[in-house]
Order: C-alpha cells, then sequence, then structure tokens
C-alpha cells in the first residue's frame, strides 16, 4: 500500500493545539510566578477538556483517524501526529481526571493572599501540566522518537510531584522511581535506534508497512517492551511503585496511579498492536499475558497484607496492571474475539484510571481528617466519612468487577474473549484476582463498617469528597456504555476486519 | 592508512577499559573521574564515526557538564560521611547479573551485525531538502533539529525546563526563592581564578561563533549554548559570579525564552506557512537562526542552574 | 572491520557494562554512572546507524545523530535531577539508600 500516509485531514490542526495548551501554561506559570500557577492551570482546564471533546468528536463524525503532519512535512522526513479511537478516549479521560486533581488539590497548593511563590504550589502546578503535555503527546504522537520525549517528559513530570513534602522516605521513593524509569527510558530508546537502523523511519504507520520478523525488529521490540515494562510497573519491575505512589499527596497519587502509568502502557499497544501486528506475536503476547497474570496474583496478595490504606491501594494498582497485559493475547490478531479482547483492554483502562483515582483521592480526605491512613485504626470511620466510605466501596466495586461497573465490563468481556479464543487459562487470574480484590476492599470496609469511634483530627471538606465522589460515579457509569463507545475505539486499529 | 585500524582498535579497547573501570571501581571519586575521561574519549569516537557536531555535544555536555555535576555530587557527599559498609551484593547475584549482562550485550551484538548493509535511510533526503527549498541551511543536523523534526527539540526543551524546576522543588521550603550554593570555594584557588580570567571571555566568544556558524557548519545552538554555560560555570567556581536567586525575573525569562519562542513560531507558522511549526520558504534561515539564539540563551541558562542545584538555605563551604 | 562495525560492538559492550552496574551497585550514584554508561552505548548504536546511512553527497545520515544530540542534553537533565535527589536525601536523613525498608519505621504511632 503506497498510500500516502498522514496527510493533515481536517480538525489536525487540534491535536498541535491540544500539546501546546499545557506547554504554554508551564511557560506562562513559571514566568508569572509561582502566585499564578493554580489559576493558570485551573483557568486552561476547560480548553483542554473542549479540545479534548473536540478531537473525539473529529474521530467519530469522520470515523477516521485525525492527523497531522507537523509543518507540513510528511513522514519519513517529518513528525504526524495521529488521534485515533483509543487515543482520543484517553484524551477525555487525562482531562477529566486530571481537572478532577486539580480541584481536589486546589486548597492545598495555593498560596494565599499576600503570601509570596511557594515551592510545592509551583512544582505541583507545573508538574500536572507537564503530565497533561506528556499523556497527550503519548495518545496522539505518531513518531517513535517524539514518542521517547514524551516518556522522559512524563518521567520528569512525575518523580518531583512523589517527593513534593520533602520527607526523606518520599526522597528515596522519587529516586528508586527514577532509576527505574531512566532504566525504562533507555531500553526504549534502544529499541528505536535498532527500529530505525532497520527501516530507516520512526514513524508508527511507516514502520508497520516496512517490518518484517527478523531477529532485528524482534531485539527492537524486545528492548522497547522491557522499558516500557519498567515504567508501567508490571511484575516483576513493579518494586518502585507501592512506595512511590503511596507516599506522594492524594491528587498526585491519584494522577499517577490513574494517568501516568497508563501512558507508558499505551506506548506498549502502540508498538503490538500498531506497529508489529502483521508478524507472528503469538509466543510473545503469551508471555506478556503471563507476567499480566503473575502481577494480577502478586499485587492482590501483597495488597492483602498491607497495613495502611495508600499502600494497600498503590499494591491494588500493581494488581490492576496484571489485568491491562491480558490484552495482549486476547486482542492480538484479527480474529472476531480480537475486537472484544481490544474492548475489555481499553474498557480496562478506563474504568481503573477513574476507579484507582477516585480511590486515592478518598483516603486522602480520610488521612487529612483521621491523621493517619492505618486500616486497624479505622474503626467506625464508615459513619464519620460517610462520603469518603461510600467512593471506596464503588471504586472497590470496579475493581472487584461485580456488575455494573466499568470493571465488571472489562473482566466480563476479558471472559468472553478468553473462551472464545479458546485461551481458557487466562480466565484464572481473572477469577482470582477479582476474589482477592473482593478481600482486600472486605479489609479495608469491615473495620470501617464495624462499631468503633474514630477520632477524628480535622472536618472532612466537601469539595475533595464531592470530586473523588465523582470520579467513582463514572467509572460505574462506565458500565452502562453503549456499544457505540466500543465502536469508537476500533477506530483506525490496524487489522481490524478487513485483511 | 594502514595504521587507522590499528588506532580504532586502540581507542575501543581504551574505551571499553575505561567504561569497566567506571563500572567496578570501589571508589566512588575514582569511578567519577574514569567516567569524565571515558567520555573524552567518546568524543573521539564521534569524530571517527563523520559526527562532529555529536562530537562537540558530547565533549561538552556529556563529558564536560555531566563531569562538573557529578564530581561536586561526589564531593558533597564524600565530604561528610565515612566510608559507609555497604550492602555489597552476594555472589549469585553478581553472576546471575553478570550473566544477565553477557546475554543483553551479545543479542545487541548479534542485532547490530544482522542490520542490513545499505539501510534505507532519509540521508538523501535530507540532503536535498537541506540545500534545497525547504532550509537553505548547510548543516543539516540543524535543518533535522529546527526544521524537520522541531517539535521533538521544542518538547526537548521544555524537558529542560521541567528538570530545573524538579531539581529546585528538592530544597527546603525554607530556602525557596534563595540563590543555590556556590559553586567554587570561598576562597578559590589562584589556578582557578586564573583560568576563568583567561577562558571566560575566549570561551564566550567561540561558543557565540560556534552558534552562529552552526547553521552552515558544524555546530549549532545546543553546543555554543552548552560552552556559554561552561564559561558561566567556570565564573562561579572562580566566585566572580554567583548563582542567582531563583526567583529572578530575569532569570525565568531566561530559561523559558527558547521554548517560548519556539512555540510563538510554531504557532505563528500556521499563518506564515499554512501549518504549525512551518517556515515560509525564503525566510527559513533567517527564522531558524533567530529561534537558535533564543535556545542558547535558554540552554547557557538552565545547564548551570541543573548543575548549581536546588536553593539554599546558608552558605556552605 | 570498519570502524562503525567496530563503534556498534564498543556500544553493545558499554550496554552490558552499564546494564551490569545499573543492577548491582547498591549506591544510587553508582548506578546513575552506571545508568550514563549504558546511554552512551545507545548513542553509539545511534551513531553507527548514521555512519551506515551514508548516501550520495553526504558521509553520515542527520537523523540519528540529532537524535543523539537531543539524547546527550536529554541524559544530562536526568542525571542532574538525580543528582539533586541524592544530595536531598543525604541532607534530609543523613544516609543514602534505595531500600524501601530502611525507611519503614515499625510502631502503631507512625502514621501518615
Amino acid at each position: 500500500m503506497t498510500a500516502a500516509i498522514a496527510i493533515t485531514t481536517s480538525g489536525g490542526f487540534l491535536l498541535v493545539l491540544s500539546v501546546l495548551l499545557p506547554v504554554a501554561g508551564i511557560i506562562l506559570s513559571l514566568v508569572t510566578g509561582g502566585r499564578y500557577a493554580s489559576s493558570i492551570t485551573l483557568g486552561l482546564t476547560p480548553f483542554g477538556f473542549a479540545l479534548a471533546c473536540a478531537i473525539a468528536f473529529c474521530v467519530g463524525r469522520t470515523g477516521n483517524p485525525v492527523t497531522y503532519a507537523i509543518g507540513g512535512l510528511p513522514p519519513p522526513l517529518g513528525i504526524a501526529l495521529r488521534a485515533d479511537g483509543a487515543s482520543a478516549v484517553m484524551l477525555v479521560v487525562t482531562a477529566m481526571i486530571l481537572s478532577a486533581a486539580a480541584l481536589y488539590a486546589r486548597e492545598k497548593f495555593t498560596t494565599r493572599r499576600g503570601g509570596g511563590e511557594s515551592r510545592s504550589a509551583l512544582t505541583f502546578w507545573i508538574m500536572l501540566q507537564a503530565i497533561w503535555a506528556a499523556l497527550t503527546i503519548i495518545f496522539v504522537g505518531g513518531d517513535l522518537f517524539n514518542l521517547y520525549v514524551a516518556l522522559e517528559l512524563l518521567t520528569f513530570a512525575a518523580v518531583p510531584l512523589v517527593c513534593i513534602d520533602g520527607r526523606a522516605e518520599t526522597l528515596a521513593a522519587a529516586l528508586r522511581y527514577l532509576l527505574f524509569a531512566l532504566f525504562g527510558s533507555i531500553s526504549y530508546l534502544l529499541g528505536v535506534a535498532l527500529f530505525y537502523g532497520a527501516h530507516g523511519t520512526l514513524d508508527i504507520q511507516l514502520l508497520a508497512h516496512r517490518v518484517e520478523p527478523t531477529p532485528v525488529v524482534w531485539t527492537a521490540a524486545a528492548l522497547m517492551t522491557a522499558g516500557l515494562l519498567a515504567k508501567t510497573a508490571l511484575f516483576p519491575l513493579h518494586l518502585w511503585l507501592p512506595p512511590a505512589h503511596a507516599n506522594a499527596p492524594a491528587a498526585a497519587s491519584a494522577v499517577l496511579s490513574g494517568l501516568v502509568v497508563k501512558g507508558s502502557f499505551f506506548l506498549a499497544l502502540r508498538l503490538w498492536f500498531y506497529v508489529l501486528p502483521e508478524l507472528p506475536t503469538g509466543q510473545a503476547v503469551a508471555v506478556l499475558g503471563g507476567l499480566g497474570s503473575a502481577a494480577v496474583i502478586a499485587g492482590g496478595v501483597l495488597a492483602l497484607r498491607q497495613a495502611r490504606l495508600k499502600l494497600l491501594i498503590a499494591y491494588s494498582t500493581v494488581s490492576q496492571i496484571g489485568y491491562l497485559f491480558l490484552v495482549f493475547p486476547l486482542a492480538a490478531g484479527a480474529q472476531a474475539w480480537s475486537t472484544i479482547g481490544w474492548s475489555a483492554g481499553l474498557m480496562q483502562v478506563v474504568a481503573h484510571a477513574f476507579a484507582k483515582a477516585a480511590m486515592f483521592l478518598a483516603a486522602g480526605v480520610l488521612a487529612e481528617a483521621a491523621g493517619h491512613d492505618q486500616i486497624a485504626k479505622l474503626g467506625g470511620a464508615a459513619r464519620a466519612l460517610p462520603l469518603t466510605f461510600l467512593t471506596l466501596a464503588l471504586g472497590g466495586l470496579s475493581l472487584i468487577g461485580l456488575p455494573l461497573s466499568g470493571g465488571f465490563s472489562a473482566k466480563w468481556l476479558m471472559l468472553q474473549a478468553s473462551v472464545a479464543s479458546g485461551q481458557w487459562v487466562w480466565s484464572i487470574p481473572i477469577l482470582a484476582g477479582g476474589l482477592l480484590a473482593a478481600g482486600y476492599m472486605y479489609r479495608v470496609l469491615a473495620p470501617a463498617l464495624s462499631d468503633g469511634e474514630i477520632s477524628m483530627q480535622s472536618p472532612p471538606r466537601r469539595c475533595p469528597q464531592a470530586v473523588a465522589l465523582a470520579l467513582t460515579m463514572i467509572a460505574l457509569a462506565l458500565g452502562f456504555a453503549p456499544q457505540a463507545f466500543f465502536d469508537f475505539i476500533e477506530i483506525g486499529r490496524p487489522l481490524v476486519g478487513a485483511s | 592508512m594502514n595504521i587507522l585500524p590499528f588506532l580504532d582498535i586502540l581507542l575501543a579497547s581504551l574505551i571499553v577499559t575505561v567504561a569497566a573501570s567506571t563500572v567496578v571501581a570501589r571508589d566512588l571519586f575514582a569511578a567519577v573521574v574514569s567516567y569524565v575521561a571515558y567520555g573524552l574519549l567518546l568524543a573521539f569516537v564521534w569524530i571517527r564515526l563523520y559526527a562532529p557536531d555529536v562530537a562537540l555535544t558530547e565533549a561538552a555536555v556529556g563529558s564536560g557538564v555531566t563531569g562538573v555535576l557529578l564530581i561536586t555530587a561526589g564531593k558533597r557527599l564524600a565530604a561528610i560521611r565515612k566510608a559507609e559498609p555497604e550492602a555489597q551484593p552476594g555472589p549469585a547475584l553478581k553472576w546471575l547479573t553478570g550473566a544477565l549482562a553477557v546475554l543483553v550485550a551479545c543479542a545487541l551484538a548479534a542485532a547490530i551485525l544482522m542490520l542490513p548493509d545499505v539501510p534505507p535511510s532519509l540521508a538523501p533526503e535530507a540532503v536535498t531538502a537541506a540545500s534545497g527549498p525547504g532550509a537553505g541551511l548547510g548543516n543539516p543536523i540543524t535543518a533535522v533539529l529546527i526544521s524537520y523534526r522541531s517539535f521533538d527539540t521544542m518538547l526537548e526543551k521544555v524537558v529542560l525546563i521541567l528538570a530545573v524546576v524538579g531539581v529546585w522543588s528538592i530544597g527546603k521550603d525554607a530556602a525557596w526563592g534563595n540563590a543555590p550554593a556556590p559553586l567554587g570555594r570561598s576562597r578559590p584557588s589562584p589556578a582557578m581564578v586564573f583560568l576563568a580570567q583567561i577562558l571566560a571571555p575566549i570561551g564566550t566568544l567561540i561558543g557565540i561563533h560556534i552558534f552562529w556558524v552552526g547553521a552552515d557548519a558544524p555546530g549549532g545552538a545546543f553546543q555554543g549554548g552548552a560552552l556559554l554555560a561552561a564559561m558561566w560555570m567556570v565564573a562561579m567556581m572562580a566566585r566572580f559570579d554567583e548563582p542567582p536567586r531563583i526567583d529572578a525575573k530575569w532569570l525565568r525569562l531566561g530559561l523559558v525564552a527558547g521554548p517560548a519562542v519556539f512555540l510563538v513560531v510554531g504557532l505563528a507558522g500556521i499563518s506564515m506557512a499554512g501549518n504549525f511549526f512551518a517556515y515560509p520558504p525564503g525566510f527559513a534561515k533567517p527564522i531558524i537562526i533567530f529561534i537558535e539564539a533564543f535556545m542558547v540563551l535558554s540552554i547557557a541558562v538552565a545547564l548551570p542552574l541543573l548543575v548549581a542545584g536546588p536553593p539554599s538555605e546558608g552558605y556552605e563551604t | 572491520m570498519s570502524p562503525s562495525t567496530l563503534a556498534g560492538l564498543v556500544g553493545a559492550t558499554l550496554v552490558g557494562l552499564g546494564l551490569y552496574g545499573l543492577v548491582l551497585h547498591p549506591h544510587p550514584l553508582r548506578k546513575l554512572l552506571a545508568f550514563n554508561v549504558i546511554g552512551n552505548g545507545v548513542f553509539l548504536v545511534f551513531g553507527i546507524i548514521a555512519r551506515r546511512g551514508a548516501a550520495a553527497g553526504l558521509s553520515f545520515d542527520p537523523v540519528p545523530q540529532a537524535m543523539v544530540i537531543t539524547g546527550i542534553v536529554v541524559a544530562f537533565a536526568a542525571s542532574a535531577l538525580a543528582v539533586a535527589l541524592i544530595l536531598g536525601l543525604y541532607s534530609e536523613a543523613g544516609r543514602v539508600t534505595l531500600d524501601p525498608d530502611a525507611w519503614t519505621k515499625p510502631g502503631p504511632e507512625e502514621g501518615k
């Protein structure tokens, strides 16, 4: 197929604007000083959300991906941006969760009137906007080296958020995160080098037409995947995640667990489903599925043993990330069940993003109100903080995969795909993971619902509670996603239907 | 020309030996010094690979500025702590890791040897594009960096800003707004002062020159900016100048100048040339040099800030 | 053996050496040094690809070289961030270790 690749389509300019908007926000925040950083971020948030919706609208209206060749130069010499159905959904999800985190953290990281610039305020708002910019490029980028720069931007934005409160343990967790992430990036970059050496281009679509199952390509794919696995904290490279996510401030944890790890996962999807789908990937994706299963079990078991709520939620993330990697064996190829597997995978990404973000925000409310997050001392907390525990319970519903939640849809679709494809073995971790999740949610909710008196240090604030509850309701509402949603996320995916 | 392969092999063995010394040296300071030496050797390799731009960047940034960063870090760490008995990994782990490292190296070497002989590269297109109406530049790397893959370069400037803010954020709350600790001792050695007096003005001129000719000859914004950054650091190490307060307006403006100008020109491209990040034909070269000038400023400001570190409350010496 | 093949093999060796150091050394600054060694190895691989991409009129392929320049600057920024974290950790806690068990303190009164 020698059709012209990546001609700029209508609406393509929106892609560039959606990247440049948060970048402009970062520049403005740094220059005007930290006092205005929160206003700038919150002010730009609705525009970012509007751009994401506009892009989704364009994709849905034409039924084709929206593309833009930067500088008017199409690949292989230039860089292209490409938003397909999955990208558009992730852009909207990112906008919503980042806006929620911004609203949640508004009071904590705002400078009081008359105060000068403060370290934590400037850092928080700049890093938040940088995460937005980086994730946008990750979701719409079409060039592998461009995506490498975006991955580095994401890491440099996420790491300072982990240690923003300056305590020694957060600094150590941030350092560990940085080292793992740097290993991930350099491994990814090495894979990129080999791809370029073998095929002379780094554009995803062009590469897809040129790749062949040679040892060089497999080595490159293995290196890139290893790097992305380290960044996504897939077992056994998950060691950095629990301390980093548990000790960050609540809004940061929500963004880190909900969105940041999904960025590198999305690139793994791009590699295996957009660059390499024509190759015989059967054994490789089975390995990924196996690691995912191990993650589901290991994360769940470790979550059961945690004494702190935030650590429990962080290990739950490790477990739920394992589900994400079951997409690889369940959506490979072009059979009818691949579509189901793909829908399952994306639904899991989106549902987990909302549910986990909601749970971290709720845990933040609890920690602020009670002064600690030790599970053993949560007796009677549900009566003191009803909204917060409702949020936790509903979020847990989605994590377990109980009906009428996004998580249920995802796991149900995964079971369907595993049965339809004859890969029965994957249903074991899916079901076991659900049981483990039920176990650790019970560990949290049982003492909270019991009789007991929890001593509150300060009353919970309403706005953060409302934000957390809203996110968890969205996670539940995803259970009602219409078929149009699943058709939408198929737009632009190679090997679908035809061929 | 038959001495060259022998020299190549000598260079290669030297690099591997020094790199091994960096990795397995017992003492931290020895490892850092090995790393700086190895960086300089690498610059030679880049010249052998017909990559003078990269050689310049490696010498200035990869070995030079990184070396200052690591040596400063090593000194600050070693100054206070005694020889801390670290938990050395057991022999089993060493063998396992060694096996893994050998496996990865061999797989990579095999992949490299199996790369297609004449890879389908973009070089011919870039040549015609660079000298053609596309950019009119004589240095194709500058054309790639600022014209064809300008999006990458702009994002990389943003990454630099992020790193600076990240480094600043590690300071204490009470110290926010102050200046970082001075780079040099309170009584710098006369040799250092002499070096700074001679080197800084010459180096600054050379840096500007490298940036200016970078459009048509080896050089460019990164190399020129890195050299200017190094000169500022030399001046700070000789205590001619102090690290600035991080809330200084001029500092903030200098830091964002590069990406900000890049952003504005990129956005303006849609009215000037019909596409974001496009340059109108005929005006490409002046616009590129204009953008590069601000990039030089930002790089010259950002690199020393990254070495200077977070703001500090009082001066340590 | 052409210079570019030799350089490629050197790059592969550097990646192996650096990986060994990155995994094994407990001290974060040594890990950072090892990471930089890996990084240089990767850049060498880019470099030989640039050299092999020589074609009519040019003795190298500029695209990989541009990527290496970008990579060198990004690697420096990463090193600076890591050094700041290491020094900050040292000044905050008096020791530098990545072992998470070193930071967990037992006792019920230790809360969030």
